[in-house]
């Protein structure tokens, strides 16, 4: 028997009932997805069964992981953070900016650290070969961008809307429109890949990638806002979308800095 | 200089990790990624292996970090790993000079990886280790685990963590082939799976 979509909403259903219920026991909020996550089903055998070891850097500030590798102006070229503009003519699509803030846990912001994004084009294809979705390739749209947080934290990318696209998990599985994000922090314990969202996006509750964050407002936080003022006149429409890195950071004054 | 207070109390929820799917191939890999020591240095060590599933087949998708300190024990703060081209937007790579500590590499078609970079140093009470970060497919948050060489047996037998970890000690140290490269295969799932890492 084929996998059908409503044998996964019934799967997403009973994660989400499992969760609500070991809160309600008394269980914390679990920001992040677990990675037994059967509804995904590349999850199954790609994931541990025993227990992760804790290590509390707070006993040991000598660790390398208390410290994150550096990126700098060598690492990026100045358009590297532009999409739309890494071909000879202009990629088909409704051209984005996408900016926010790289924070940690307390709300500072993180410096100068790398941002990575890779998409697909508006038509729902991503430039890799083994990618063979039947939607038109775009010979102006790579789809990867690449910036240094500033001073504050800012990120700024402008790039075009990704289009949804289907995948093979179950039938009719297809993916919500995202970017995806490779983020640097002060720490290599704060390294993040995840994907951004965009707003009311009607494939949310089918999507066994998303719903494998099963607490209702850890999952909005992956999901950008339109914001108005982020908008370019004549050019671009603005999502504003901030990125805060979980993990803990060196307690002491980083070496050689 | 950065100081923080890890006892203070969480302010900002933390954005949820996702995978990193199968299509970054075209987007995080860099040319020079693996080769992380500089040129012909004397300290230079191969390390390599497969990356494993639950029925102990090969992930032709996954991506490995390295992070590492110096052979002396200090840590890089050096930029550069992925130097790009102004010229063409395509990666220069390493300068081939400067350590930065830091490498990517993809598994190839056969779930292997390997990188060339520099003995690391021990710091602290800890027996040296580079530290691995493992993102794939199918693998909703990236795992943690660490490489130890076994050259220093005693060093080894006095590492905080591998005396915590009991019998699974020996999926956290590579293993030494007869060309002088270190074997380390990530098994994520079953028998003999590595022991994996969180931080708190």
């Amino acid at each position: 028997m084929p996998l059908t979509q409503a044998d996964i909403d019934r799967e997403i259903a009973a994660a989400h009932a499992a969760y609500a219920k070991r809160v309600a026991d008394g269980a914390p909020v679990e920001h992040h997805p677990r990675r037994d996550y059967a509804p995904y089903r590349s999850s199954v055998l790609r994931h541990p069964k025993q227990p992760l070891v804790a290590i509390d850097t707070g006993q040991d500030p000598e660790l390398v992981e208390l410290h994150s590798p550096a990126f700098g102006e060598r690492d990026l070229t100045e358009i590297d953070n532009d999409l739309t503009r890494q071909h000879t003519g202009e990629p088909i699509g409704e051209r984005i900016t996408v900016s926010g803030r790289l924070l940690d846990r307390h709300g500072r912001p993180v410096r100068g650290q790398l941002i990575e994004i890779w998409q697909a084009n508006s038509a729902g294809r991503y430039a890799h070969r083994r990618e063979q979705h039947d939607a038109p390739l775009d010979p102006n749209f790579t789809g990867v961008g690449r910036a240094l947080t500033d001073a504050e934290g800012r990120y700024h990318f402008t790039t075009v809307q990704p289009g949804p696209y289907p995948w093979r998990n179950h039938v009719n599985a297809w993916r919500p429109a995202h970017i995806h994000f490779s983020v640097f922090g002060s720490a290599f314990t704060q390294r993040l890949v995840t994907q951004m969202y965009f707003p009311n996006d009607p494939l949310f509750r089918y999507d066994p990638i998303l719903q494998s964050v099963t607490d209702d407002a850890a999952r909005q936080r992956l999901v950008a806002t339109y914001d108005h003022s982020l908008s370019v006149p004549e050019f671009s429409l603005g999502y504003h979308w901030d990125i805060v890195l979980d993990g803990p950071a060196a307690t002491w004054t980083e070496e050689g800095r | 200089m950065t100081i923080t207070d890890p006892s203070g109390p969480d302010q900002v929820p933390p954005t949820p990790s996702h995978t990193v799917g199968p299509f970054y191939g075209y987007a995080l890999p860099f040319r020079g990624g693996e080769d992380i020591a500089p040129l012909g240095h004397p300290d230079t060590i191969t390390v390599h292996g497969y990356v494993l599933d639950g029925d102990g087949d090969p992930l032709p998708d996954a991506l490995i970090e390295l992070w590492g300190p110096r052979p002396d024990g200090t840590v890089p703060h050096v930029d550069g790993s992925q130097r790009r081209d102004p010229a063409t937007g395509g990666h220069l790579g390493r300068n081939g000079v400067e350590f930065t500590g830091w490498g990517r590499v993809q598994t190839d078609a056969n779930g292997h990886w390997y990188a060339r970079t520099l003995r690391p140093g021990a710091r602290g009470r800890n027996a040296p280790y580079l530290s691995v970060c493992v993102f794939a497919r199918g693998l909703l948050v990236h795992l943690f685990t660490r490489i130890y060489l076994p050259d220093d047996d005693a060093a080894l037998a006095a590492d905080p963590l591998l005396t915590r970890v009991g019998g699974r000690r020996d999926t956290l140290i590579a293993s030494e082939e007869a060309g002088g490269a270190y074997r380390f295969d990530i098994r994520l799932q079953g028998e003999g799976e590595t022991v994996f890492l969180e931080f708190e």
